[in-house]
């Protein structure tokens, strides 16, 4: 019996066609493969959100999916938000809000923040938060990042700050 | 943490799936990973194999059924919360599934993954208690329907068999307002306690989280109400033969007193909504 897995992914734009370990997180493949390390680890147990990226679209945890589970599907990295060179708005509003420090959890961060906006681009405050739920930050104390979506969330443009 | 070593295949449709896992008995399935993977990087699940049926198309779908509406057991949390078919016909499902874990959880995790499972913590299978649902399950056999009330046997034990898989879960149309209330220490934590009441036609059924080895129907607040107890006399009884675990996060007696207030809570919102319509949510 295999225990590999044959995978066709596209990450980033890019069409990935290999065979994985079975066994192999997909953030492990990100990582140590393809040398993607914008995607980080905390704490390897589906709670600080450092390993978030785009399945779809859609923020997933990648300590907590196997490579092989995402065969035909597209994963989109912190490297692959905005062409090379340029910021993606949310990078761009973390920015010019502060909403990092040591930038451990930013990445991860970010990429539930595109998430959140796809799906709720009049988010309120309350929405922000509950859309934050699964990302940990232990130096920013949210406040900034909070700012930082609020900025972004659409009707925000009225907002003259 | 690296899960040990196992096999992988991949499965196009549930006939498939059932081919593949039983020609290998420690073969288990893979839906949204999303109690499995946790639980095999600590090694405290060891398969052989694990068949994904993440992808299987005929597994993912919400429609109506005749007198119920049916539920693909593929279906994610995500979209458990924001179908508008489930919205409008099984509000109580909508609203629970929007509490679970966080968005990336959500993104993932399927229901008929959080029912196999079988996680007295779970938020859903006591949900489907309340709601009187059903489960459509195939195997080499054929297809049988388990009842929500006998499915969970006891703490991570459910009565399916090796070789069968959920495939549709049934809610029973007729359900009017609900209420669902779970206590966390925490917003990311599971519950330390859940409450789950929903107006049916046989009356007001209410199910209980982590309240014991298996969801439980806390038999002695419906039959409180069916007497026409006032909600608050009744909801006193809501730890009435419950056997909450004793945990780092909460003894048992404090589960009993979350329950009893979370209850008073639930059936507020339930009497608070006209029957037949839905019930605010915490
Ligand atoms: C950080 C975190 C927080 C969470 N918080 C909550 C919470 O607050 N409330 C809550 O209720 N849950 C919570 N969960 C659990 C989550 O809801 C899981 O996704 C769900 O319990 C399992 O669904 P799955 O599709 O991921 O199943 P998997 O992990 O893929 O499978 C779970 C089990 O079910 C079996 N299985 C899967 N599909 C079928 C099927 N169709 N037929 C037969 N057997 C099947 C598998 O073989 C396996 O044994 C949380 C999980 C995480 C990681
Ligand atoms: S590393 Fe995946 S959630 Fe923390
Ligand atoms: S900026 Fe340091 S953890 Fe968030």
């Amino acid at each position: 019996m295999s225990l590999t897995a044959r995978v066709r992914i596209r990450v980033n734009g890019e069409l990935q066609v290999t065979a994985v370990p079975a066994r192999q997180l997909l953030v492990s493949y990100l990582r140590d493969d393809l040398g993607l390390t914008g995607t980080k680890i905390g704490c390897d147990t589906t709670s600080c959100g450092a390993c978030t990226v785009l399945l779809n679209g859609e923020a997933v945890k990648s300590c907590t999916v196997f490579a092989a589970q995402a065969d035909g599907d597209e994963v989109i990295t912190i490297e692959g938000l905005a062409p090379a060179g340029s910021l993606h708005p949310v990078q761009r509003a973390f920015r010019d809000e502060h909403a990092l420090q040591c930038g451990y959890c930013t990445p991860g961060m970010v990429l539930a923040v595109v998430s959140l906006l796809r799906e709720l681009p009049e988010a309120s405050d309350a929405d922000i938060r509950r859309g934050l739920d699964g990302n940990l930050c232990r130096c920013t104390g949210y406040t900034p990042i909070i700012r930082a979506v609020r900025s972004l969330a659409a009707g925000a443009a009225h907002d003259p700050g | 943490m690296i899960p040990a070593e196992f096999g992988y295949r991949r499965a196009a449709s549930v006939a498939e799936a059932i081919g593949m896992l039983t020609q290998d008995e420690d073969a288990r399935l893979l839906a949204g990973g999303h109690s499995l993977i946790p639980l095999m990087k600590l090694r405290l699940a060891v398969p052989s194999l694990l068949v994904d049926i993440g992808k299987v198309a005929e597994l993912r779908y919400v429609s109506e059924g005749p007198g119920y509406l049916a539920i693909g057991a593929l279906t994610r949390h995500h979209t458990l919360a924001t179908n508008p078919l489930v919205r409008e016909q099984a509000g109580l499902l909508a609203a629970v599934a929007t509490e679970i874990g966080d968005p990336q959880v959500r993104h993932r995790g399927t229901i008929g993954g959080s029912l196999a499972h079988g996680d007295p913590a779970s938020d859903l299978p006591a949900a489907l208690l309340a709601l009187d649902a059903s489960y459509l399950v195939s195997s080499p056999a054929g297809n049988r329907v388990i009842s929500a009330g006998v499915f969970h046997l006891g703490f991570l034990q459910t009565a399916l068999q090796h070789g069968e898989v959920i495939t549709e879960i049934r809610v029973p149309s007729g359900t009017g307002s609900y209420g669902f209330r779970k206590f966390r220490a925490r917003s990311m934590d599971w519950a330390m306690a859940g409450v789950a009441a929903a107006r049916t036609p046989s009356g007001i059924r209410v199910a209980l989280v982590n309240m014991g080895a298996v969801p439980l129907r806390a038999a002695a607040v419906e039959a409180a109400l069916s007497a026409g107890r006032p909600a608050a006399e009744a909801a006193a009884l809501a730890a009435v033969d419950t056997a909450p675990p004793a945990d780092t996060s909460a003894s048992a007696g404090f589960r009993r007193h979350l329950a009893r207030v979370l209850t008073g809570q639930a059936l507020a919102d339930v009497d608070a909504a006209a029957p037949g319509r839905a019930g605010s949510v915490e």
